[in-house]
């Protein structure tokens, strides 16, 4: 029987479920020009969520339904960002979806529903669990990308993204059967008490990299990468900007809590596996962005470059280690919703502001846009000051401390390799001339100038000032 | 006030460049004004420096220190040693007179040229002041990307090209020394650039270190190998930036050596004493060839700042050679005190050539030597100045040239005879590749029409180019007062190579 305490425990989850479910209803008997309100009330449902998530928050970590769910910093941490970065999209995403016949109460259902998976799974204390919100939230992903379902490019995406979705579940349950048939336990905590005692290491390891897989393809980690960019390019752009952020910060919550709350004592086994996916990455995703035209396309194999990067702090397999990969995650949330936010609100009807050489001469048509995606863009590249330069040196300094000098060094290599394709772009917005015929013209919301100005302001002020966000992160992991 | 002297200075101009941003495009005037006010300002500012700085008191003075980042114990630490105060007051000064500079040269965009101007001032000074290893890094590296914007939108037809190398060669050098910090910090639990230098280092981790400061500062300075953004980055950089280039981002990896690879890897530095001693003795004399045959005024420049650096690294590391090997303290103190006033007059010299070029370019669109002949015809003004930094170029004694170059060759002279005579050569080299440039430049016959309706400088240009002329023969003449305020720092300095820390 759940207790009171239960209830109490994963209160923000069972009103956000509620209340999507009110939205759910309420949308279809809204006129379309009532949508707008559907627009706030999901913006305020996702406030109020974050504030349930702040408010009864436990000293010490929790857990409800027998271990099912397991409330700490850690998931506090990357629920308010993923909420954040869900309001963020809605916000990015308005004018796009209006312009494009988007606009549709779905969007917002889906997307809620998915924010949903995002928190069971970072909060999941049972393998089920974990595959529970999996599943929740790709399941909704898959409609997501295809929202635009008259867009060829969007349905090839999806089915894409389904097929090696579905392929890569299959994996995971695959490996956590091992698991459970060499433990006896499904619960995450017991498991990592178990491993040690279990009589059948060899089906562990085996298990393990079957999870290993799982978790990679959700972090869009090479050699499991090749939806991404697919996905990137076809999805309407707001859906690709949630994918790129909430969805990043579930993927680290789901390889914490596998790798790090369950098999934590067999580390020694998965740091080499993810410090060669991580070294595949980085040239991966560094080496082939270069070729880009396609920003959108870019961003995917960056996406990749960045997941590698967050592998580096994870194989530290510490608590500094994975506090450096969660800032990782946090930040790339804010770069990418910042570097899409800006796509979002250059591209128009039957424009998508999307090629690399829409941006040229940036500076000259739309200055403070250009101005705040340089901000985005050279803290992806992580050069400081900006945000992005600080989470770089954090993982690699958990590298180095791992003992993988090695791996540091790569990952500084691979860095201004990195660099020279986002530099690409800025030299674009800056140095080149307009081309005639074209002409960039801003979204006139007020609200998503607003808060996409802070958003990119936030990468350079956090990159003066990271030190409270870092020790709240590393909070997070002691005891 | 001069509690936080140090943050006014950097800050100033770096919060100065948002109201001339804010002036826009419609207001050029406006933000042409309000720029060189700030760099007025600033300028004055430094020039409390030298009252408040006091040369015989050992170590960093005017300190702040606040915590920066409590988790990674980074500080927001300032300090400055003579050798910062010269090189503020190098900064602060020529950031007045690329301001002027660039007046009515620049028309498109003047406010993004002048708040990129007044930001990187800013950084630049805190190069100067920081004393957390950490803090360094961070305004070392984001010092590249108003230079990036600089070159890349107001400079020459192939500055997309030299600006990515600019800045790719440049943070791939810097990354490494990254990765370094991160090693002293997990070992020594700081960045305090202080307690680093005291951290007892085996010689292996001292030789890797060695290696990762080595290629951050070698492509700053730039050494040969890594030199060749910099004719790149100059020919294609607008005059404003050339001369920042030259006068001031250049001494920044000459500082870097002495606050980096001296204190902190000083048995590797002596070990691989050679290797920085070959490399600049190559600077001096190879590239000075090199320069000879350049048909682009700004690309010979260019290469002869590089060969004149070549002093610079000698001087520093000769001090090794001298002080472990043979004793000689004297001699290694003259070498670094040599190395020191090479910079800044290599800052003056070089940014007044700059500054030329700039005014014969602004006339006639061309950099090309063989456009020009006769220029002293129609510009007997600039002519009388051409001249006379040319001179300081080649090292003549009265100049500012000369006193820097002649010390470390003193001091090298002493180490071995044969590395003073290699690096003598400059004196004739040097000499070759500048007066070769001054005769086809200005002597002769006008041969291009264009050149004959020339109009000499205008008063704007008479104030950037006797400003720095002055400073050029003031230092050659009385460099007393340059001298005195680093001595004591450069003192110290040469204590610390004798230290062994293994």
């Amino acid at each position: 029987m759940p207790t009171i305490n239960d209830i109490l425990i994963m209160l923000p989850e069972f009103f956000l479920v509620t209340a999507a479910c009110v939205l759910l209803l309420a949308d279809a008997f809204m006129k379309p020009a009532e949508r707008i309100y559907l627009h706030w009330m999901s913006i305020g449902v996702l406030i109020v969520t974050g504030y349930l998530v702040l408010r009864y928050q436990p000293g010490v970590p929790v857990t409800a339904f027998n271990g099912m769910f397991i409330r700490d910093g850690l998931s506090t941490i990357l629920k308010l960002f993923a909420l954040l970065s869900t309001i963020l999209v809605f916000i990015y995403g308005r004018p796009y979806m209006v312009d494009r016949k988007l606009f549709v109460g779905e969007f917002y259902t889906l997307m809620l529903f998915a924010v949903i998976g995002v928190m069971l799974l970072v909060s999941a204390g049972n393998l089920v669990m974990i595959y529970l919100g999996l599943e929740l939230l790709t399941l909704s992903s898959y409609a997501l990308v295809a929202l635009n379902r008259d867009s060829s490019l969007s349905s090839e995406a999806a089915i894409k993204y389904f097929v090696l979705g579905a392929l890569s579940s299959g994996m995971l349950l695959y490996g956590m059967s091992m698991v459970y048939g060499a433990t006896g336990t499904l619960d995450l905590v017991q498991l990592h008490t178990a491993i040690p005692h279990s009589a059948m290491p060899h089906l562990l390891v085996f298990g393990l990299v079957f999870m290993v897989i799982g978790i990679s393809f959700k972090l869009g980690v090479a050699p499991f990468h090749m939806w991404i960019p697919d996905v990137y390019e076809g999805s309407p752009t707001a859906v690709t900007a949630f994918i790129g952020s909430a969805s990043k910060l579930a993927a680290f919550g789901m390889a914490f809590r596998l790798l790090a709350t369950g098999m934590g004592d067999f580390s020694q086994h998965w740091q080499l596996m993810l410090a060669a996916l991580a070294v595949l990455s980085l040239a991966i995703g560094n080496v082939v962005a270069i070729v880009q035209s396609n920003l959108k396309r870019l961003l995917a194999y960056s996406t990749i470059s960045h997941m590698g990067y967050l592998l580096l702090g994870l194989v530290n397999a510490g608590p500094e280690g994975y506090s450096a990969a969660m800032f990782y995650a946090v930040s790339y949330a804010l770069m990418s919703t910042a570097a899409f936010g800006v796509i979002l609100a250059l591209s128009r009807t039957g424009f998508e502001c999307e090629n690399i050489d829409d941006f040229k001469g940036l500076n000259q048509r739309a200055p403070w846009m250009a101005f705040l995606m340089m901000l985005a863009l050279f803290s992806l590249a992580g050069v400081p000051p900006m945000f992005g330069f600080f989470a770089k040196l954090l993982v690699l300094q958990a590298a180095i401390h791992a003992g993988m000098m090695w791996l540091a060094i790569v990952g500084a290599v691979f860095a201004i390799i990195g660099l020279y394709y986002y530099l690409r772009v800025v030299k674009v917005m800056y140095f080149d001339k307009p081309v005639e015929g074209t002409e960039v013209r801003l979204q006139p919301d007020f609200t998503l100038r607003l808060t996409l100005s802070l958003n990119a302001l936030v990468l350079l002020g956090l990159g003066l000032y990271w030190g409270p966000l870092l020790n709240w992160c590393r909070q997070a992991f002691v005891g | 006030m001069f509690n936080h002297l140090l943050s006014l200075l950097i800050w100033l101009p770096i919060v100065g460049a948002v109201p001339v941003l804010l002036a826009g495009s419609g207001r050029p005037n406006a933000a042409r004004w309000i720029s060189l006010l700030m760099a007025i300002l600033t300028f004055a500012i430094s020039l409390f420096l030298i009252p408040q700085y006091h040369p015989d008191v050992a170590g960093m003075q005017l300190v702040e220190s606040h915590l920066w980042i409590e988790s990674l114990n980074v500080h927001y630490s300032l300090g400055v040693d003579g050798i910062s105060v010269a090189l503020i007051l190098l900064t602060t000064f020529v950031g007045i007179l690329v301001i002027v500079g660039a007046w009515e040269v620049i028309q498109d965009k003047p406010h993004q040229y002048m708040a990129a101007m007044l930001v990187l001032e800013g950084l630049m000074i805190g190069v100067f002041c920081a004393t957390d290893a950490l803090l360094f890094y961070v305004f070392f590296e984001a010092m590249l990307i108003p230079m990036f914007i600089l070159i890349g939108i107001w400079g020459g037809p192939r500055r997309v090209y030299a600006t990515l190398k600019f800045f790719i060669y440049t943070f791939f050098g810097s990354i490494f020394m990254l990765v370094g910090l991160i090693y002293l910090y997990l070992k020594a639990g700081t960045w305090d650039l202080h307690t680093l230098a005291a951290l007892p280092l085996s010689l292996t981790e001292q030789s890797w270190l060695f290696f990762a400061f080595l290629i951050a500062f070698a492509v700053k300075v730039p050494m040969v190998p890594v030199h060749t953004w910099l004719p790149d980055a100059h020919v294609e950089a607008p005059t404003g930036g050339s001369v920042v280039l030259a006068a001031v981002m250049l001494k920044i990896g000459g500082y870097g050596f002495l606050r980096f690879s001296l204190p902190i890897v000083p048995d590797a530095s002596h070990h691989f004493a050679w290797v920085v001693i070959l490399l600049s003795l190559i600077a001096v004399v190879y590239i000075g060839y090199v320069a000879l045959v350049q048909e682009d005024m700004k690309k010979l420049v260019a290469y002869s700042s590089v060969a004149h650096m070549g002093f610079v690294t000698l001087g520093i590391f000769i001090a090794f050679m001298l002080v472990r090997e043979q004793g000689n303290t004297d001699a290694a103190r003259l070498g670094m005190q040599g190395a020191m006033v090479q910079m800044i007059s290599h800052g003056f010299v070089s940014g007044a050539m700059f500054s030329c070029i700039g005014v014969l370019y602004d006339r006639l669109h061309t950099r090309l030597i063989k456009d020009y002949g006769g220029v002293i015809n129609v510009m007997p003004w600039f002519g009388f100045f051409y001249v006379l930094f040319a001179m300081a170029n080649c090292g003549l004694p009265g100049t500012s040239g000369f006193v820097g170059e002649f010390m470390v060759i003193l001091s090298s002279f002493s180490a071995n005879p044969w590395i003073a005579l290699f690096a003598a050569f400059t004196l004739i080299i040097g000499a070759a590749y500048t007066l070769y440039l001054v005769k086809r430049v200005l002597w002769g016959e006008i041969t291009n029409p264009h050149v004959a309706e020339m109009k000499d400088i205008n008063g704007r240009e008479w104030i950037v180019l006797g400003s720095f002329a002055a400073l050029t023969l003031l230092i050659g003449i009385w460099p007393e007062p340059l001298t005195h305020l680093m001595d004591n720092s450069v003192n110290q300095l040469v204590q610390v190579l004798a230290i062994h820390k293994v």
